[in-house]
């Protein structure tokens, strides 16, 4: 297969970037989206040119490290995957292929297609997270918790924080992200005891981070690689709204 | 309950309780409204000499004024930290998929909403309030004939026809995304919940763009009869 790569080139955060064209050719269809950029570096080292940056780990759609705005989506066309899943067939041979860095204003270019998603990191040092050590595997009644509870606990606890969901976003709003860290943990018995303080926590420091606000689009859910739910929104919003009153 | 409303979700919790009260207020626009039908024009009359004139809803009349300039106030806010988070555009973005033009271009469609809305302000109310109106009486005394003001300028002016029934449809595109979404901010929401909510309001938002709708296609319809 043949493409036209249409690929974001920027030195750092404070450069204005540019679009550069690139053609490759003779990919397969089996090749995966970063194995085709990793084949186009190559070509880039082979004529001493400079390489692409993009971010990339584990290849297999667990770590959220992979990013990528392709053809005006987050992670590409493909449903429910992230770009490292997503392989070169879903496009049609010959197709032109524009590929950008997530941009919001939180989430600085480093370098190209690589964008700093540290916002991410100091939401959830803002308080995604339980204080005290739970300790080792408790006894598997020993705290009752309902399926349902726990089922929507491990759906939001999905989250690999990819940063979709604000790349999908027009207003380029954190929330799904947030409400995501903010469920998993106030749904579980665990979690519960510093709710109240840790939705309050991580909302200001998501203001402050300068994410944009939920208009309830959808695209956030429709375009996030782990099918998380704006219903996490919706209950974020009762958890803010009920720890809020408290105050 | 302190700094709740200079935080992002406190605002937009503003603007879910002013837009419910918006949403019930076109309820009831919709049904004193809909008496235009009857075409003789009394019950119109006395439905409107009652709104006019019932202490409740004199008390409510200023606060709804407060409620569309509130909802538009923090709409603009809103829509202007939106832009600022987003500082560099994506040069090609495709959101077909994942979300509605409605929902997409709310604003906007509240912009072209508040023109009508000064429009309307000017024809009827502004009129009522200040103008010199005719009156009619049904036996308890002299009201104004509201009735022939509506009708009037409807069977007078084919375009404000038009208009008005522009300005419906606008209104109901605004209504399919912002019934849902306002029970989503207030967190009356979830996986069952969210379905239900937007049948009910996609079934308001065409109730209330067809019903604004059909009363100048009336009287378009009757006029050029007439």
């Amino acid at each position: 297969m043949d493409f036209t790569l249409k690929i974001w080139r920027q030195e750092n955060a404070r450069s204005k970037g540019k679009f550069e064209s690139y053609n490759i050719t003779g990919i397969s269809s089996d090749t995966s989206f970063l194995e085709m950029l990793d084949i186009l570096n190559e070509q880039l080292v082979a004529e001493e040119r400079e390489t692409i940056t993009f971010d990339h780990d584990c290849r297999e759609g667990i770590c959220g490290m992979c990013s990528l705005f392709i053809n005006g989506r987050p992670h590409g066309p493909d449903d429910d995957v992230t770009t490292c899943q997503l392989h070169m067939r879903k496009f049609k041979n010959n197709d032109t292929i524009y590929i950008e860095p997530w941009r919001s204003a939180a989430f600085p270019v480093i370098r190209d297609l690589m964008v700093d998603r540290n916002a991410f990191d100091k939401i959830l040092q803002a308080g995604g997270f339980t204080s005290v050590g739970t300790g080792g595997v408790p006894d598997g009644n020993a705290i009752l918790v309902p399926r349902d509870d726990a089922e929507k606990a491990m759906d939001a606890a999905a989250c690999i924080g990819c940063g979709a969901c604000v790349a999908a976003c027009k207003n380029g709003s954190a929330m799904l992200f947030v409400s995501a860290k903010v469920s998993h943990l106030a749904l579980l018995p665990q979690g519960k005891a510093e709710a109240s303080r840790r939705v309050k926590s991580m909302v200001a420091k998501m203001d402050e981070l300068g994410f944009g606000n939920c208009t309830n689009t959808g695209a956030c859910e429709v375009e996030c690689p782990k099918n998380i739910s704006i219903s996490n929104i919706a209950r974020m919003n009762r958890e803010y709204y009920c720890a809020k009153l408290k105050d | 309950m302190s700094n709740i409303f200079s935080a992002s979700i406190g605002q937009k919790l503003i603007m879910s309780i002013s837009g419910l009260f918006l949403v019930i207020f076109l309820l009831v626009h919709l049904t004193v409204n809909s008496l235009l039908l009857a075409n003789d024009g009394m019950m119109f009359n006395v439905a409107a000499h009652f709104m006019a004139t019932n202490p409740v809803i004199r008390i409510i009349e200023p606060l709804l004024a407060i409620g569309f300039i509130i909802h538009i106030f923090y709409a603009s806010l809103l829509t202007l930290m939106n832009m600022r988070a987003r500082p560099v555009k994506y040069y090609k973005v495709n959101q077909k998929e994942s979300s509605t033009w409605a929902s997409r271009n709310m604003y906007i469609l509240g912009a072209v909403i508040l023109i009508f809305l000064v429009i309307h302000i000017a024809n009827f109310y502004w009129k009522l309030k200040f103008g010199e109106m005719p009156t009619v009486n049904y036996g308890n005394g002299k009201i104004d004939d509201t009735y022939s003001l509506v009708s009037g300028l409807f069977i007078r002016w084919w375009w404000f026809d038009l208009l008005y029934m522009a300005g419906a449809v606008f209104l109901g595109l605004h209504l399919t995304h912002a019934f849902w979404s306002l029970f989503q901010t207030l967190g009356w929401n979830n996986d069952i919940w969210r379905h239900r909510l937007e049948i009910i309001g996609t079934v308001y938002a065409y109730i209330i763009a067809i019903g604004f709708s059909v009363i100048p296609l009336y009287f378009l319809i009757s006029g050029q009869s007439n």
